[in-house]
C-alpha cells in the first residue's frame, strides 16, 4: 500500500495513443495499454501508484482525454491540523481510496 | 417598388445626385453599418461618399487591401449580424466571386453592387452589361444565385439598396445590383423615401455575437464533408430559390397590349430601348419593352404569357448577347430571338435600336395601320 | 514496468480524497477530435478553450475557423465561430471585429492559409492593428491535403512536393512571417510558441492569455504562432516528431517573444 498524492483517468474510447503523456510524465507513471479501443488505439493506462498529480500528461495530451486529481492542497490556512493522504488499495480495478489522517496537516476535509 | 413617401406636410427630400453617391447616401439610410470596399472606377465615389458622410452617420467605412479582402470582411461582419455591404465594378467583382459563394452557402444576408465596366479583363472603365451571366447564373462555384437588381435610374440605384438589403434579410442570401458606369456616373434627380431600419431589419438569432449559455454555438460554414448533409443544404437552397423566384419577380413592361414585337432590355440598355420604343410607336409599330427588374429571378413568366400574340423578340444589351438565353427560355422557341447590342463600352443609341425595330417589323410594317396607342407605362411587380 | 498493472476508471465521479487539478473545460466540445494521433492542434485549441473559461468570456468570444486541418475547429470549440474562405480568416475576423467591437475575436490558421494564399490578409489586418488574436500553426506542411510543401517548410525538407527536399531555387527561403509581422507597427504582441512539453504547454497557455487581455484593453493585433509538429505529415511518431522539431524546426524558428507591449524584441537564431 503505497501512499499517492494524485491520480488520472483517461477517457480510453478517445485516447488516440499518441504517447506523449507517456513521454511527459515524470513519474513513469503511464503507459500505453497492449488493449485497444473502438478506434483500434493502443490508450494510455496508469501503470503505478506514484502519480503526483502534476497534469503534464493532461498539459500535453491534444485530446483532453485525460483528468487529473490531486490531494487537496494546503489550503485552510494556520488553523488546520490535518492532511489528507489517499492511498491505493487496489490498482487492478476500480481504484478504491482511503484517506488517512496525519497528526500534523493542514486541510479539514 | 413600394416607396413610402415623406409625410404630404414634409418637403420631400429630393436631391441631384450621382448614381453612385446616390446609391451611397441610401445605403446609410438603410441602417448600413459596415462597408469594406477598393477603389475601382467607375464605382470609386461609393467608398468617397460613405468615407465622407457615412461615417459621420456612424457607420464603419473601411478602405482595404483587395476586393477579396473586402467580400471577407462583408461575410464577417453581415455574419456577426449587422448590415453590410461592398461594392465594385466588374473586375474586382470577379475577385469576389469566391467570397460569394461562401456567403451564399452559409446564408449570410449581405448587399454586393457591379457597377459593370467593359470587359474582358481589365477591359474599359466605360459602362457595360458583360457581367450579367456572372451575376445571374452564379458567379462563383457551386451552385447558388445571388437575387440580382438591375436599376434604370439614378432614382433606383438608391431605391435597390433598400430592397436590396430587405431581400437579403429576408431570405438570407446575398443581393447583388448590378448597375453600369454609366448608371453610377450620370446625374439625376433623387427622392429618398422614409425608411426606419429599424422596421425592416430582422432578428438574427443565426448570428456568431457570442454563445449565451442558453443556446447553442452558432456555426456560419460552407463546409459539409459529408456528401449526404452537402446535398441537403443543397437542397435547402434551391429550395429557397423557388421561393425566391415564386414570390420576387419583378419588371416593367411598356405598351404591351397590342405588341408584335417585344424588345427586351435591362438597366441603362432599357432605358435607351424604351426611348427607341416610343419612337418606333410613334411610327406606327406595335412594339413593347419588357425590362426585368429583377436579373434574377428573371421572369421568365411574363414572356411565356405574351410569346402566342408576339411575331418576335428584340434583345437589347451592352454585351455579346447574354440575356438573349434567358429570354429564349421565356419564350420557349415559340418566336425567333434576335440580339442587338454594343460592347466594349459603347452605349447603343435609341436609333440604332430603332433601326433594328424596324428591320424586324419588316420595315416599316405596321406603319400607318391606323391605330394610335395611349402611351401608357405601367409598372408591374409579379408575384405569382 | 513487465507487468504493467492497468488502472480503469470506470466512473468520471472525482475520487474521494482527490480534488480535479485539470479537466476538459466545457467551452470545449465533447466531439473527438478529428487530427492525428500526437498532433499540436489539440493541445491549442484545449489552451484557448481554458483561456476563454478562465476569463470568464466564452460567450463574448467569436472564433474564425481556417482551410487546413484546423477547418473543423468549430466542432471542437464551444463558441460561435465563422468559417472562412482559404486565407480570409483575418479579413473575415476583421468585419467581425469592426462590427462587434466590444466582443473577443481570434482567427486560427495553418501556416499555408496564414504565409501563403493568406499572406495579404494576414500582413494588413497586422497593419491595420486590427484587435483580435491570431493564432498561428507553424508545422511546416501542408497537413490536410497530404504533405505538401509550405512557406514555412524548411530548406532541404522533404515533402511531397518537394521530394528531394525544399531547394531554394525553385521554392524560395522557410517564410519567417512572424518576425516581418513583428515590424509592422500595427503588432502590438508577437510571440512564437510550442507545446511539445508541458512546460511549451504553459508558457503558450500564459501568451494566449496575454493576447486576449490586450484585446481587452484595446492595444491591437496580437500574433502566436505556434511552431507544431506533424506526425503524418513528417512520416514519424508523435514523440520523435516532437525532437525533430526541437533539433529542426526550432533552429529557423527560434522560440520566444518578437515583440512584446509593442516593442520589438532582440533577435534570436536566424
Amino acid at each position: 500500500m503505497a501512499s499517492v498524492r494524485g491520480n488520472v483517468q483517461v477517457d480510453i474510447d478517445t485516447c488516440k495513443g499518441c504517447e506523449l503523456c507517456v513521454e511527459a510524465c515524470p513519474q513513469d507513471s503511464l503507459q500505453l495499454s497492449e488493449k485497444v479501443n473502438a478506434q483500434g488505439y493502443h490508450y494510455a493506462v496508469l501503470i503505478q501508484d506514484n502519480c503526483t498529480g502534476c497534469e503534464n500528461c493532461a498539459l500535453v495530451c491534444p485530446d483532453a482525454v485525460i483528468t487529473v486529481y490531486r490531494t487537496p492542497k494546503n489550503s485552510a490556512g494556520k488553523n488546520a491540523k490535518r492532511e489528507a493522504v489517499a492511498t491505493v488499495t487496489n490498482v487492478r480495478a476500480n481504484m478504491k481510496i482511503t484517506v488517512e489522517e496525519l497528526p500534523e496537516g493542514k486541510v479539514d476535509l | 417598388m413600394n416607396r413610402k413617401n415623406a409625410t404630404p406636410t414634409e418637403k420631400p427630400d429630393i436631391r441631384l445626385m450621382k448614381g453612385n453617391e446616390a446609391l451611397a447616401e441610401a445605403a446609410i439610410r438603410a441602417g448600413c453599418q459596415g462597408y469594406f470596399g477598393y477603389p475601382i472606377t467607375p464605382q470609386s465615389e461609393v467608398l468617397e461618399y460613405l468615407t465622407e458622410e457615412g461615417r459621420k452617420r456612424g457607420m464603419v467605412v473601411m478602405q482595404v487591401e483587395s476586393e477579396l479582402a473586402a467580400i471577407n470582411m462583408v461575410y464577417g461582419g453581415a455574419g456577426a449580424g449587422a448590415r453590410v455591404m461592398t461594392s465594385s465594378s466588374s473586375p474586382g467583382i470577379s475577385l469576389m466571386q469566391e467570397g460569394i459563394s461562401y456567403i451564399a452557402c452559409a446564408e449570410i444576408p449581405c448587399l454586393v453592387v457591379n457597377v459593370n465596366r467593359g470587359g474582358p479583363g481589365l477591359g474599359t472603365i466605360q459602362p457595360a452589361q458583360g457581367d450579367y451571366f456572372q451575376a445571374t447564373k452564379g458567379g462563383g462555384h457551386g451552385d447558388y444565385h445571388p437575387i440580382v437588381l438591375a436599376p434604370a435610374s439614378v432614382q433606383e440605384m438608391a431605391d435597390m439598396v433598400y430592397l436590396g438589403f430587405d431581400l437579403a434579410d429576408k431570405y438570407r442570401n446575398p443581393t447583388l445590383i448590378l448597375a453600369d458606369g454609366a448608371l453610377g456616373q450620370m446625374m439625376e434627380k433623387v427622392e429618398f423615401p422614409e425608411y426606419n431600419p429599424a422596421d425592416h431589419i430582422p432578428e438574427k438569432p443565426w448570428a456568431t455575437t457570442g454563445k449565451p449559455k442558453d443556446r447553442e454555438r452558432n456555426i456560419l460554414t460552407s463546409l459539409h464533408i459529408q456528401p449526404e448533409k452537402m446535398e441537403e443544404v443543397n437542397r435547402r437552397l434551391q429550395k429557397k430559390y423557388e421561393t425566391i423566384c415564386a414570390n420576387e419577380v419583378r419588371y416593367q413592361l411598356v405598351h404591351a397590349d397590342d405588341a408584335e414585337i417585344l424588345v427586351v432590355a435591362f438597366g441603362l440598355a432599357a432605358r435607351i430601348s424604351h426611348k427607341a420604343v416610343e419612337m418606333a410607336r410613334a411610327q406606327g409599330i406595335r412594339v413593347a419593352l419588357m425590362r426585368p427588374i429583377t436579373l434574377y429571378p428573371y421572369p421568365y413568366d411574363v414572356l411565356r404569357r405574351m410569346k402566342s400574340t408576339l411575331k418576335g423578340a428584340l434583345v437589347v444589351e451592352m454585351n455579346a448577347g447574354q440575356m438573349i438565353e434567358d429570354v429564349r427560355l421565356g419564350v420557349e422557341g415559340a418566336v425567333p430571338v434576335k440580339y442587338f447590342g454594343r460592347m466594349g463600352g459603347i452605349i447603343p443609341t435609341p436609333e440604332e435600336v430603332l433601326e433594328e425595330i424596324r428591320r424586324m417589323s419588316g420595315d416599316g410594317h405596321g406603319a400607318g395601320d391606323g391605330h394610335h396607342h395611349a402611351m401608357h407605362d405601367q409598372i408591374l411587380e409579379e408575384r405569382n | 514496468m513487465d507487468n504493467p498493472r492497468e488502472v480503469e476508471m470506470e466512473t468520471v465521479s472525482c475520487p474521494e480524497g482527490l480534488e480535479v487539478v485539470w479537466e476538459k473545460p466545457e467551452t470545449l466540445t465533447g466531439n473527438r477530435m478529428h487530427y492525428c494521433p500526437g498532433c499540436g492542434h489539440g493541445v491549442v485549441h484545449k489552451l484557448l478553450m481554458e483561456v476563454l473559461k478562465e476569463m470568464d468570456i466564452q460567450d463574448k468570444t467569436i472564433g474564425v475557423a481556417p482551410v487546413g486541418c484546423s477547418v473543423f475547429a468549430y466542432n471542437y470549440m464551444n463558441i460561435d465561430m465563422q468559417e472562412a474562405a482559404h486565407g480570409r480568416a483575418a479579413a473575415v475576423a476583421t468585419g467581425v471585429r469592426r462590427m462587434l467591437p466590444d466582443k473577443f475575436v481570434f482567427s486560427y490558421q495553418g501556416d499555408g492559409d496564414l504565409a501563403a494564399i493568406g499572406t495579404a490578409e494576414t500582413i494588413h489586418a497586422a497593419n491595420r492593428g486590427e484587435n483580435f488574436l491570431v493564432v498561428f500553426i507553424n508545422n511546416g506542411i501542408y497537413g490536410m491535403t497530404g504533405g505538401q510543401m509550405a512557406p514555412t517548410t524548411l530548406v532541404g525538407m522533404k515533402t511531397s512536393t518537394t521530394p528531394g527536399g525544399r531547394d531554394v531555387e525553385t521554392s524560395g527561403f522557410p517564410f519567417n512571417i512572424s518576425r516581418l509581422i513583428a515590424m509592422l507597427p500595427g503588432a502590438y504582441y508577437v510571440t512564437r510558441q510550442s507545446v511539445h512539453t508541458p512546460g511549451a504547454v504553459r508558457k503558450t497557455k500564459k501568451a494566449i492569455r496575454k493576447a486576449f487581455e490586450h484585446q481587452r484593453d484595446r492595444k491591437g493585433y496580437c500574433l502566436i504562432e505556434v511552431v507544431s509538429n506533424c506526425p503524418s505529415g513528417w512520416k514519424m511518431t508523435p514523440v520523435v516528431s516532437n525532437q525533430w522539431m526541437e533539433e529542426n524546426m526550432f533552429p529557423s524558428y527560434p522560440l520566444g517573444d518578437l515583440k512584446t507591449d509593442g516593442v520589438l524584441q532582440p533577435l534570436k537564431g536566424n
